[in-house]
């Protein structure tokens, strides 16, 4: 576990000697990597071979330039373009071309820096923000093609030049927004024979003139009216898309990509799915595929939602169905945002103003398919709607279906063949009763009696033209007979999956998942059933489970998936959140929970019972209050004093959860989050400053309990635990703190009866511990632990929930790491146009990394690395603290920054404390909003003379809402654009700096980690 | 069908009773060009693929540059049935013309949606393809009359020749370019184009057309092209072929057309279970093992063993099930291939055949050699201006 960066791969090149390399399958920072390594003469030095596609046909889709001569040689169309490396030769191509213009950044990923400029102001802007992204120092400017469709081709070719086109894909938001926030349909909709196999023919001369091996994405622009089409560009490795499209026909791109890599041709390789055709051939679906992105925006208040060239989404769902209003409807569902479909939500009632909806048309956001619901109630034609829009008429109009069968619905009696109808075009049973008056438990009664159930149908890559040997399925109102037959004698057990990556939940739940379907297989299990929704895990591999379902994990389908199964029960514990909110009403239907019942989960989540628990237990919890109302709410703030924490019961990492610091703000927000969750009422918790705080993964069969490890958290409680740092094995707690953690876990879960993962996140003060919460389920940190202590805890938990004793041994490993292992949060500030890095209660990291050390600054300083923070050990330090307090409290960093030979700079306040409380040489600069004062941080920071920053407001959280700092987040948000860390907090920059110091002296060791302990 | 299987579903096109024999196609795009080919003369077509119509209908006055219409494959519809999961109703695309459903309407011709076709494909994978009735009808449905229509419907042992053949021979091309006889037994208009493409004029004359006849015209090559039904019915086409081999005719023959060169050549053919329907087979060229995705419409094929002690070695096979995909004679230029090289529906990566064929008429010192013309070696497009015979205008002047 190290990072992918050049040096780090040549140390490991140079232990291990390799003799081939493959650079496709890590995404762009693999094949950066392998870019650097090859240019600085690693691979050659070494004698290191890359297998798949060269290192010059990876720079032909990787440069502009040697993009467009490649294409322009193998007869493909492009738009025009050039290549700039100032903002005068870019004001120059952009005046040449003629605007709008889109500026793309060479050699990086998800479109990151680039934009579509209207004007001189808007090129200048972006050009700026572009340059530095670009390792080579390049942008392409190019005529922008908004309004054309954006199809996609996966392809593969092997040695031999066989090449086939596995899957197209149409964007229905077409040119405009980027394939990863994209809404996307398999196969193209609205393409005729023609311009199919038109835009294939022109794939496979590109990927012949570019020498790919393996697979590759060629993403092309077509004219929706004429017969005009350019490429775009070629992914020359494994994306996003390629997920999809594997999942999307049942062909295991990777799978056979790396078989190719090895030199296996197309031909000699089988189909998997059908193992006995080839796998040259080209994927035939009889179902529709529609990815829908999930967005995350509300967790980032300052961040545009507005979607374009950069992508913004932190995770998708894909839905699979035999009409396009089916798959629609289904992935809105899946996305798990709280919206049924494309109607009958909660808010789709709300008056619409005509202006905001043309203006949410032509500019979409994260709600556009809202906005075409609403633009189509309004009245609005298709054909405006289109020329708003760019989406074409053909889907326009099935969404358009949808909302005159609602309207059947509201207007007539519900007969068999509406209900027919409206289950075929993907409603569920809640929208239905919400037409109707129904509510969703006697919508599913009555189509039951009706006998209108839906049909399991195989995705086999052949249309049915041959059997299939694997169980990829689907449900759907579209057909008649089930595609395979349930062994009545063979009852197996349904694991559920975690749905969409979100901030929150990646793929942590995955693995978790996946690990539990192979440990129940292990522990005599014989079918193992997954239900799950993402295309990009591995738990919707179809040769994970014995029978997959690519499907929503809504109680409705759940329930469908049961019956049909007549399963002997229902994993829950390890898909996250999503799986553990449908404990409670699967347990009302009396359906078997295999794990910890559902009462007792409900006795953790319910923080009246929990605290009651607690209580009972002699176990501390900081004090806390449940309200309904916000007179009684105010007076117990008054009473604990502030700050406090508020939130609203069974929250999901952290949405809407705040931390308030005083009466008016209290006020403020009770009525907003309120409105959030009328269900629910609003826990009131005393926020304890500068107080640590302790994880415990553990697993428990009801009798025993095995402890996973102890988590400290390097930043201070205040930090949601999903973006703090985390060390194992703990570093500043005491022997006793530990113990007494160990023992209250202990005696939580035996408590709760807990038969399967747990996790309890801790506060520690003052050497007294508290209880924050219980999740009675796996956690984000359970994969982290399970490499670094090396127990496989999710194969514990599968023995768990299964009733199997456990092995005692496993739960004393943790204190036995020889090293530490540390998990470094990722975030996307980057790509979320406006979003602050000054972190909270909230959850904002969209990944993370960890590394294994010697020392806590060997495994911190690699995981700072790997995490793509840059370690500089000379040049200058930005300084900007807030308050009197925390700027006394940095002032030995302070000095100690100055005595590594930094060059320290700061702002007015900060500067001249400094001068008077250290020696100190210190730089007086002037805030971005003052640009006519120089030395200006703006001019700093685009010529790259700052280092690192270290920006600490004042209360990190209260002035951020009270806007007061706006010349602070102008600070850290230009530094995020150019890369540069920005450390927040006071633990933060000091851990940074101790571990720059570290490296002064230090080398990072390089070690492979080794497997789980076997029991 | 034939086993006692009724499926219900929303009539469209024209409301009529119809039998047939019951086909699936695997193709995601190109129903006008699949609903036009002859070779689908005499069967009901089922798409696998659940949404058809989405791009609607273009227009028949769109023609390439040799005058045939761009997204046609003959002057009409030639199944006798459709059916689909879901029938768009709206189409969406700049060259739409009208709705696949008023089209269908338009030329007579009925079909279903609302059909479960993934559990028919599978009955019919399972059962083999078997004959069925359509019936569409704004009224009460009879199955009587349903089952009579299937009964009466012929389709095994039937000549579709005399149908879907040219009755008077066409000229296609310039006058300038040497000539190419195609024995049309159910011709699709895309090997029109690509024999004109290649840089030939193209005399098209009926299946039945003697050897005589077709050597009148001095032509430097021959073509046998694609149709429907049992091959063995195309008994003058077959004794054509024979003499065509005899002479050492550089010929090229394409799906049918490869299947009458077998019998011609004496190898034997046979009906496949439910045939090969589709754009994305996979075939393997016997030797160097490049495979190349195919377009493909046949119920019939080659039997592989027949062709020993014959003078046609296999050139191509399926990769998957190992029929024979094409073949060529040993000592003669003779070519044939099981797929469709002109595409249309489908993918156009064996074009290269075509570019055999006229490899093959530049190599024949026989009979191409008495009039190679001083431009044939670069290969020239002319129009088909003087004489615009094609397209749709063919239809109203019967």
């Amino acid at each position: 576990m190290l990072p992918v960066t050049r040096s780090y791969v040549e140390k490991i090149i140079e232990q291990e000697r390799p003799d081939s390399i493959m650079l496709s399958f890590g995404g762009q920072t693999a094949l950066n990597c392998g870019v650097t390594l090859n240019d600085e003469g690693v691979l050659n030095k070494y004698g290191i071979k890359v297998l798949g596609t060269p290192i010059t046909g990876i720079k032909i889709t990787e440069d502009r330039q040697e993009f467009k001569n490649a294409m322009i040689a193998s007869r493909v169309p492009v738009l025009d373009s050039a290549p700039a490396h100032n903002m005068e030769e870019a004001i120059e191509i952009a005046n040449n071309i003629g605007y709008p213009v889109i500026i793309r950044v060479a050699y990086t990923l998800g479109g990151k820096g680039g934009g579509v400029a209207h004007n001189e102001y808007e090129l200048q802007e972006i050009v700026q923000r572009g340059l530095p992204q670009s390792i080579v120092h390049q942008v392409l400017v190019e005529r922008y093609v908004g309004s054309w469709k954006q199809i996609e081709y996966e392809m593969m070719r092997d040695s031999t030049g066989n090449a086939i086109t596995v899957c197209n894909m149409e964007n229905v938001l077409a040119m405009r927004v980027h394939t990863g926030d994209n809404i996307v349909v398999a196969p193209s909709q609205t393409l005729n024979n023609e311009e199919y196999h038109k835009l294939r023919s022109a794939a496979i001369r590109a990927v012949q003139h570019c020498n790919i091996l393996g697979e590759c994405n060629v993403q092309f622009g077509l004219d929706p009216a004429s017969e005009d089409y350019c490429a775009i560009e070629i992914n020359a490795r494994l994306s996003r898309s390629s997920a999809l499209a594997s999942k999307a026909t049942g062909y295991p791109l990777a799978y056979m990509a790396a078989k190719i890599c090895l030199g296996y041709s197309l031909t000699e390789l089988v189909n998997s799915i059908t193992k006995t055709t080839t796998a040259c051939f080209e994927p035939s679906l009889d179902y529709v595929v529609l990815k829908m992105p999930r967005w995350d925006f509300r967790k980032f208040e300052l961040v545009s939602r507005k979607l374009g060239t950069s992508m913004k989404s932190v995770g998708e769902v894909m839905a699979i169905g035999r009409s396009f209003e089916e798959a629609v409807q289904k992935a809105i569902r899946m996305t798990d945002t709280g919206k049924h479909g494309l109607v009958c939500n909660d808010d789709s009632e709300l008056e619409e103003n005509l202006e905001i909806v043309e203006e949410g048309l032509l500019h979409p956001d994260d709600e556009v398919l809202q906005t075409v619901v609403k633009a189509i109630k309004l009245g609005i034609s298709i054909n405006t709607i289109y020329r708003l829009s760019a989406i074409d008429p053909w889907f326009l109009t099935r969404i358009k279906n949808v909302i005159e069968l609602e309207k059947k619905l509201r207007d007539s009696d519900l007969s068999e063949n509406l209900l027919k109808d409206a289950k075929r075009y993907g409603f569920s049973d809640h929208q239905i009763g919400k037409c109707v008056g129904l509510n969703e438990m006697s919508v599913r009664k009555l189509r039951q009696k009706l006998g209108i159930i839906p049909v399991v149908k195989q995705v086999d890559t052949l249309a049915a033209e041959w059997p299939a040997k694997t169980n990829y399925l689907y449900l759907t109102y579209g057909g008649e007979k089930n595609d395979i037959v349930y062994d009545k004698n063979n009852r197996g057990v349904i694991v559920l999956g975690a749905g969409p990556y979100r901030i929150g939940s990646s793929v942590e739940f995955d693995w978790s998942t996946v690990n539990m379907v192979w440990s129940l297989k292990e522990n005599g299990i014989e079918s193992v059933s997954v239900i799950n929704c993402n295309p990009e895990t591995v738990s919707t591999d179809y040769d994970i489970s014995d029978r997959l379902y690519f499907e929503e994990l809504t109680l409705e389908r759940v329930l469908d998936i049961f019956e049909k199964e007549q399963s002997s029960g229902i994993v829950t514990c390890v898909g996250g959140q999503v799986a553990n909110n449908l404990v409670p009403k699967l347990g009302k239907l009396g359906i078997p929970i295999i794990g910890t019942a559902s009462t007792n989960i409900d006795m953790a989540e319910d923080r009246e019972k929990f605290g009651k628990l607690l209580d009972s237990l002699n176990i501390r919890q900081p004090p806390w209050k449940k309200f309904t109302n916000m007179a009684e709410a105010i007076a117990f703030c008054h009473k604990t004093g502030y700050p406090i924490l508020v939130r609203p019961s069974y929250v999901l990492s952290g949405a809407a959860m705040r931390v308030v610091w005083g009466e008016e703000q209290l006020e403020r927000f009770l009525n907003e989050a309120i409105h959030l969750s009328p269900e629910y009422p609003i826990v009131i918790t005393k926020f304890l400053q500068e107080a640590s705080e302790v994880e415990v993964d553990a697993v428990s069969n009801g009798e025993e309990v095995i402890i996973g490890s102890l988590i400290e958290h390097i930043d201070n409680a205040g930090i949601h635990s999903g973006d703090a740092m985390m060390c194992i094995p703990p570093w500043r707690l005491t022997r006793k703190t530990m113990n007494t953690i160990v023992e209250y876990t202990k005696m939580i879960a035996l408590s709760l009866k807990v038969k399967g993962p747990l996790n309890i996140q801790y506060l520690v003060k003052d050497d007294q511990v508290y209880v924050i919460e219980a999740n009675i389920r796996a956690s984000r940190s359970m994969p982290f632990v399970s490499k670094i202590v090396g127990i496989n805890i999710i194969a514990l938990a599968a023995k768990a929930v299964l009733g199997k004793p456990l092995p005692k041994e496993a739960g004393n490993l943790w204190m036995r790491v020889p090293g530490f292992g540390i998990k470094v949060p990722q975030f996307s500030f980057m790509q979320l146009e406006g979003a602050d890095v000054v972190l909270g209660v909230e959850m904002q990291s969209t990944g993370e990394v960890a590394c294994f050390g010697e020392s806590f600054y060997d495994a911190l300083s690699k995981a700072y690395e790997a995490a793509g923070y840059s370690l500089p050990l000379s040049g200058s330090a930005l300084i900007t603290i807030g308050g009197q307090r925390y700027k006394e409290k940095l002032l030995p960093l302070i000095s100690l920054v100055n005595s590594m030979g930094f060059k320290i700079l700061a702002t007015e306040h900060t500067a001249e404390f400094i001068k008077n409380n250290t020696k100190a040489n210190v730089q007086e600069v002037y805030k971005i909003s003052e640009p006519s004062r120089k030395p200006n941080i703006a001019d700093l920071l685009y010529n790259r003379q700052i280092d690192f920053i270290i920006n600490i407001p004042s209360t990190s959280t209260i002035e951020k809402y009270v806007g007061m700092l706006y010349d602070e987040y102008q600070i850290r948000r230009k530094a995020v654009e150019m890369g540069i860390p920005v450390l927040t907090t006071v633990e933060a920059a000091t851990s940074f700096v101790e571990s720059l110091r570290w490296r002064t002296t230090f080398k990072p060791t390089i070690n492979s980690l080794s497997g789980y302990v076997e029991f | 069908m034939e086993d006692g299987t009724t499926y219900e579903g929303m009539g469209f096109g024209f409301p009529k009773i119809v039998g047939g024999e019951v086909v699936f196609n695997t193709g995601m795009v190109g129903y006008s060009e699949t609903l036009t080919d002859p070779s689908y003369k005499g069967q009901i077509l089922c798409m696998t693929y659940p949404l058809i119509g989405n791009y609607g209908v273009p227009s028949w006055d769109d023609l390439d540059e040799f005058g045939l219409p761009r997204y046609f494959e003959s002057e009409r519809i030639q199944v006798n049935g459709l059916i689909v999961n879901e029938l768009s109703t709206v189409a969406s695309h700049w060259d739409c013309e009208r709705t696949l459903d008023q089209w269908l309407y338009d030329e007579k011709i009925s079909g279903i949606s609302g059909i479960d076709t993934r559990d028919l494909t599978k009955r019919l994978r399972v059962d083999g393809v078997m004959r069925g009735a359509l019936c569409v009808s704004p009224d009460e449905i009879n199955n009587n009359e349903l089952a009579r229509a299937m009964s009466e419907t012929k389709y095994d042992g039937f000549n579709f020749m005399p149908e879907v053949s040219v009755s008077e021979i066409k000229e296609y091309g310039s006058h300038s370019l040497p000539p190419v006889v195609l024995i049309d037994t159910g011709v699709k208009y895309s090997i029109i184009r690509n024999i004109i493409r290649i840089g030939f004029r193209v005399i098209c004359v009926p299946w039945d057309t003697p050897t005589i006849d077709i050597l009148s015209y001095s032509p430097v090559g021959v073509v046998i092209s694609n149709g429907p039904g049992d091959p063995k019915m195309c008994k003058s086409t077959i004794k054509t072929a024979n003499d065509l081999i005899d002479l050492s005719v550089p010929t090229l023959g394409i799906c049918l057309g490869n299947q009458i060169i077998a019998l011609a050549g004496g190898g034997n053919t046979q009906k496949l279970k439910f045939g090969h329907r589709g754009q994305n087979k996979a075939c393997t060229e016997v030797g160097t093992n490049r495979t190349f995705i195919t377009s493909q419409n046949h119920g019939y094929g080659i039997e592989p063993e027949s062709l020993r002690g014959t003078e046609f070695d296999i050139w191509y096979f399926n990769t998957d099930d190992r029929t024979i995909e094409g073949v060529t004679h040993r000592s003669k230029p003779i070519l044939a291939v099981q797929f469709h090289p002109e595409a249309s529906p489908g993918p156009y990566d064996c074009m290269f055949v075509f570019e055999k064929f006229k490899e093959m008429i530049l190599n024949d010192n026989i009979g191409y050699q008495r009039q190679k013309p001083e431009n044939m070696t670069t290969s020239s497009r002319t129009g088909t201006k003087e004489k615009k015979t094609g397209g749709r205008k063919g239809v109203s002047e019967k």
